[in-house]
């Protein structure tokens, strides 16, 4: 089963669940990539407040999600990882997570739709004076 | 030819006494997940932390990875030993794989590869208190530890 992503505005919403297969990580990717290159978003929020494991391949591929989505022109934010989890993700290595993160979904709302109004919005609109 | 490696405290032989808790032969994906489970269980059952429970499923998650990844598949033990003084639970990972070449290099690459069999092995050396890697080709078991004071 895929993981069903929400659109609110223009951002996307996803909630990973507590157990998640690798080819679900993966379908997770390329169906967030193509909604905002087909427009309908302009960022992204990943949260994983359910996630009660996030080993180096889920790692990889979130901030690997976290990088297409950049340098297709969106934001996409991690949200709310459990303690537990944050202390193994630093245990086990420098960088294994390289994305932004915000502490809940409100909060990784709000930062993609800063980030996105910081750089001009999606169209890089020239301020009206 | 065998090659071994215990970078802590060694973890030879299982010790006497000791309990298998869960056996999970990985097959597909969701083998993992379940091999995960296990294992939070089983240290949930000894009285183990969040913490510690979310260091030893996450090392479940990249061992029987790498073996359903290089190896086509395998089985996951989880064994459990309680004594007067200690709690700890063992995860052996075993296949019937190629092998892994270069045992030191695996563990020694770090994350810095971005992917691979180092990746996981490195951060199951990390999370664990001991690991031992025995490996040839046909056949490779990957025993690793955790013992806290009761």
């Amino acid at each position: 089963m895929r993981v069903p992503i929400l659109r609110l505005g223009r951002v996307l919403l996803t909630s990973l669940p507590a157990d998640l297969t690798d080819q679900q990580v993966m379908d997770l990717q390329i169906d967030a990539l193509a909604l905002i290159q087909a427009g309908k978003a302009d960022g992204l929020v990943i949260d994983i407040t359910a996630a009660d494991v996030v080993d180096s391949y889920m790692a990889r591929i979130l901030s690997e999600t976290a990088k297409m989505v950049t340098i297709m022109g969106g934001v996409a934010v991690l949200a709310g990882m459990q303690p537990a989890v944050a202390l193994t993700l630093v245990e086990m290595g420098r960088g294994m997570i390289d994305m932004e993160t915000a502490f809940d979904l409100e909060g990784g709302v709000a930062k993609v739709a800063r980030l996105v109004a910081s750089r001009g919005g999606r169209h890089d609109e020239v301020p009206i004076a | 030819m065998t090659k071994s490696r215990s970078p802590d405290r060694s973890a030879s032989e299982p010790a006497v006494g000791t309990e298998t808790h869960a056996v999970v032969e990985i097959r597909v994906q969701n083998d993992i997940l379940l091999a995960r489970q296990a294992s939070r269980k089983a240290a949930a059952a000894l009285g183990f932390g969040t913490v510690d429970q979310t260091r030893l499923a996450t090392i479940v998650s990249e061992l029987t990875r790498n073996a359903l990844t290089y190896a086509g598949g395998g089985a996951c033990r989880v064994l459990t030993r309680l004594t007067a003084q200690e709690r700890c639970i063992v995860i052996e990972v075993e296949d019937q794989g190629p092998g892994i070449a270069d045992v030191t290099g695996a563990l020694a690459r770090g994350y810095s590869t971005g992917g691979g069999v180092g990746l996981g092995l490195a951060a199951v050396h990390k999370l664990m208190d001991d690991m031992t890697i025995e490996t040839r080709p046909g056949r490779t078991l990957v025993r690793t530890g955790m013992t806290r004071r009761r």
